[in-house]
């Protein structure tokens, strides 16, 4: 079996002293691809965050070893340039910021890291051309600040434009297929599908089984009260969507 | 006590001494002395606003009167044109008008190509020829009796840039304005004078740009008339970057007819003391304006913007946009005025105001002020003070971009969102050199 590539245990973690995630144990390794899936609420956005770094979500026990590190110990920063990628559930605007210009700006500071040369504008432009063709996106956009103005469904295709661009190890998608009409959908879906490598990964929260019908999981976890309450193969999200979450919370009920 | 106040009163005589002998002695038909001769009564009565007034609770102009008072009596004649390069817009093909401490500099300057219906020259030029709008439209709009530095400013005035645009002309180039003040051994005074007259549907762009040669200190007072014709559009940006010991005080009056456009901006990172009054005055149907403003002050500059709205009729927009940064111990000042007359049913008024402190000791007043007379009115306002957006900081910190980076970034992008209101790219590339030069200068001595 592969090394993992990250190895959640036992983690807990809260905002402002509320306890919100109450001991996850999650295991990804290269090549994988895991759903997560939960009622509103539960902790999935949290989960997100925490692995991302985020100020004022503090993790009060368990650990987090991605690619061999301490993943806490990083700035989030440092593990944006270690491989790590968050999509948003609600893609932050940055107006006066100029998308291409943004992106560029983190595509280097990422191979700055990683001791690679900076590339200049104009042979940036071409790894741009090419990801925005494999993800269906308008040239408008990206002359626009950084999501501003943009509809729900664009800032989620930019967030996974941004994603083919910074070509991650592992990249969770935080409700990346609300808010996108089928079509855009089944793009996106596609997208990161020709992205995904027997070398990355991806954790990918959802509310639908509709969109593992394209991204198929190999594993599918349920995320209730800060706890990942049940694991399954992709067919858990079909019985799912058939069933509700009642009949796991009824077992694991508060 | 006693001393003080009569010091104030002394340096006051010598300035109305100044005002009295120019304004007694100076060349022009008679109405135009009749006008310098009211506005010499009307800063005796004045004089320099203190802080005791409502406007000018926050900007004390005491060290103003303080400075030694020497008008300029013409155009300093040592100034190259290699010094004024730093001040070329990239790319900048166009004409210019040099003024030097207020007066038209001919060898410095470049005119545009004549132009069936525009008028670009300078006002001493236009008083000379007697153009009779001149006559018409001067001192007609700013009020004599709103401040000292109006009435001082009329009682002086000799020269300054006059654009004249004839019905439906269209002007075919931007004029860029260039006030260079020199400071000699004395700081002098600047007192340009310019008036803009758009005749009905004509349209122009007119940039108003002041800078210093050499760091001493200088006083410039300027006051800028616009005259906006029915249909007429008109893009007005004014720029300020003066050395950190100026003092800056310049009006803006426009009177904005029927149907009209006005777009005004106005930038401001340098002297040590610059208030900007800009006032509109919607006096018909339709009007569309925009006031857009930016402020990038550090160290103990104080920099005061007050703005007026004035919607005296019905079915006109304003919206404002007014960032400020600041770092240092300076203080920034933002006093956004609305009217709404009776009349002025469906008004379309909005402002924001949003301001980024980089280290404790910076302040800034930030205050709306509505007046609202009339009730079918859409009116809103926003005032914020603070740092940067910390969910746009972790953002960018995902992608990778490092802390100290992304605050460059945000900060940058917070003066790029009022600079991208500029329509002349030109204008707008020098306006980036120059304030990311200014913010990195603020970001690092925070
Ligand atoms: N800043 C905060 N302060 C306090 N509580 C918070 C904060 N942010 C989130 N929470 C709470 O944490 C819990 C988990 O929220 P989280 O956003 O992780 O849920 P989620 O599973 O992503 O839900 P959804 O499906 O609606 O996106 C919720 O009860 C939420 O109200
Ligand atoms: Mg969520």
């Amino acid at each position: 079996m592969k090394q993992p590539l990250i190895e959640i245990k036992n983690l807990s973690a809260g905002i402002n002293g509320k306890q919100i995630l109450k001991g996850i144990n999650l295991t990804v390794r290269p090549g994988e691809v895991h759903a997560i899936m939960g009622p509103n609420g539960s902790g999935k956005s949290t989960l997100g965050y925490v692995l991302a770094g985020r100020k004022g979500y503090d993790v009060t026990g368990g650990s987090v070893t991605y690619d061999g590190k301490d993943l806490i110990e990083l700035a989030p920063e440092d593990r944006a340039r270690e491989g790590l990628f968050l999509a948003f559930q609600y893609p932050v605007e940055i107006p006066g910021v100029n998308n291409t210009y943004f992106l560029r700006a983190a595509y280097n500071e990422q191979r700055k890291h990683r001791k690679q040369e900076e590339v200049d504008a104009v042979d940036f432009l071409a790894i741009v051309k090419e990801k925005m063709k494999l993800l269906d996106l308008p040239d408008s956009m990206m002359k626009r600040a950084v999501n501003e103005g943009f509809s729900g469904g664009e800032k989620k295709r930019n967030e996974i434009f941004q994603m083919a661009v910074l070509d991650p190890k592992l990249a969770i998608l935080d409700e990346t297929d609300s808010g996108l009409d089928i079509d855009a959908l089944r793009i996106v879906a596609e997208g990161v599908n020709k992205l995904k490598r027997p070398d990355n990964a991806a954790i990918v929260i959802t509310h639908y089984q509709r969109l593992l019908n394209y991204i198929v999981p190999d594993f599918v976890h349920v995320l209730f009260d800060g706890r990942l309450i049940k694991s399954g193969g992709k067919e858990l999200a079909l019985e799912l969507e058939e069933k509700g979450y009642d009949w796991l919370i009824g077992k694991n009920g508060k | 006590m006693t001393t003080t106040k009569s010091k104030a009163a002394s340096e006051l005589a010598a300035h109305l001494a100044a005002c009295e002998s120019f304004a007694a002695s100076a060349p022009g038909p008679e109405w135009l002395r009749r006008l310098r001769r009211n506005g010499v009564t009307h800063f005796t009565e004045l004089g320099f606003p203190t802080t005791k007034l409502e406007d000018w609770i926050y900007c004390n102009v005491a060290p103003i009167a303080k400075l030694a008072f020497k008008p300029s009596a013409g155009a300093d004649a040592s100034v190259t044109a290699k010094q004024l390069e730093p001040f070329a817009f990239p790319g900048w093909t166009g004409s210019r008008l040099v003024f030097v401490n207020g007066h038209f500099s001919p060898a410095l300057s470049t005119l545009p190509a004549p132009q069936k219906g525009v008028t670009v020259t300078n006002l001493a030029a236009a008083l000379t020829s007697g153009d009779p709008l001149v006559q018409a439209q001067l001192a007609h709009h700013a009020g004599l009796d709103a401040s000292g530095f109006s009435a001082l400013n009329t009682a002086f005035i000799a020269d300054g840039a006059f654009i004249a645009l004839a019905p439906n002309a269209v002007a075919a180039e931007p004029v860029h304005l260039l006030f260079v003040s020199a400071p000699g051994d004395v700081a002098n005074t600047a007192q340009p004078r310019n008036l803009i007259v758009a005749g009905a549907n004509s349209s122009a762009k007119v940039v108003e740009h002041f800078v210093s040669l050499g760091g001493a200190a200088h006083f410039t007072n300027a006051v800028t008339e616009v005259v906006v014709g029915e249909g007429a559009n008109l893009e007005h940006a004014k720029f300020q970057e003066e050395n950190l010991e100026a003092f800056h005080i310049a009006t803006v009056q426009a009177t904005l007819a029927r149907d009209s456009r006005f777009l005004s901006h106005s930038i401001s990172t340098g002297a040590r003391l610059a208030r900007h009054n800009i006032n509109l005055v919607m006096i018909d149907q339709g009007v569309d304006c925009v006031m857009n403003g930016l402020y990038a002050v550090g160290g103990k500059q104080l920099v005061d913007h007050h703005t007026v709205a004035d919607h005296a009729q019905p079915h006109c927009g304003s919206h404002e946009f007014y960032h400020g940064i600041l770092g240092g111990s300076s203080r920034g000042v933002f006093n956004g005025k609305i009217f709404v007359r009776k009349d002025a049913q469906k008004t379309d008024a909005k402002q924001t105001s949003r301001n980024l402190l980089l280290t404790d000791t910076a302040i800034v007043d930030t205050k709306p002020q509505l007046e609202i007379l009339a009730d079918d009115v859409k009116c809103t306002h926003g005032a914020t003070v603070g740092q940067l957006n910390d969910e746009a900081l972790f953002y960018c910190r995902t992608r990778g971009i490092a802390e100290v980076n992304a605050r460059r970034l945000l900060t940058h992008a917070f003066a790029s969102e009022i600079v991208n209101r500029i329509t002349v790219e030109p204008v707008r590339e020098h306006l980036e050199q120059v304030l990311w030069a200014r913010l990195e200068e603020l970001i690092e001595k925070k």
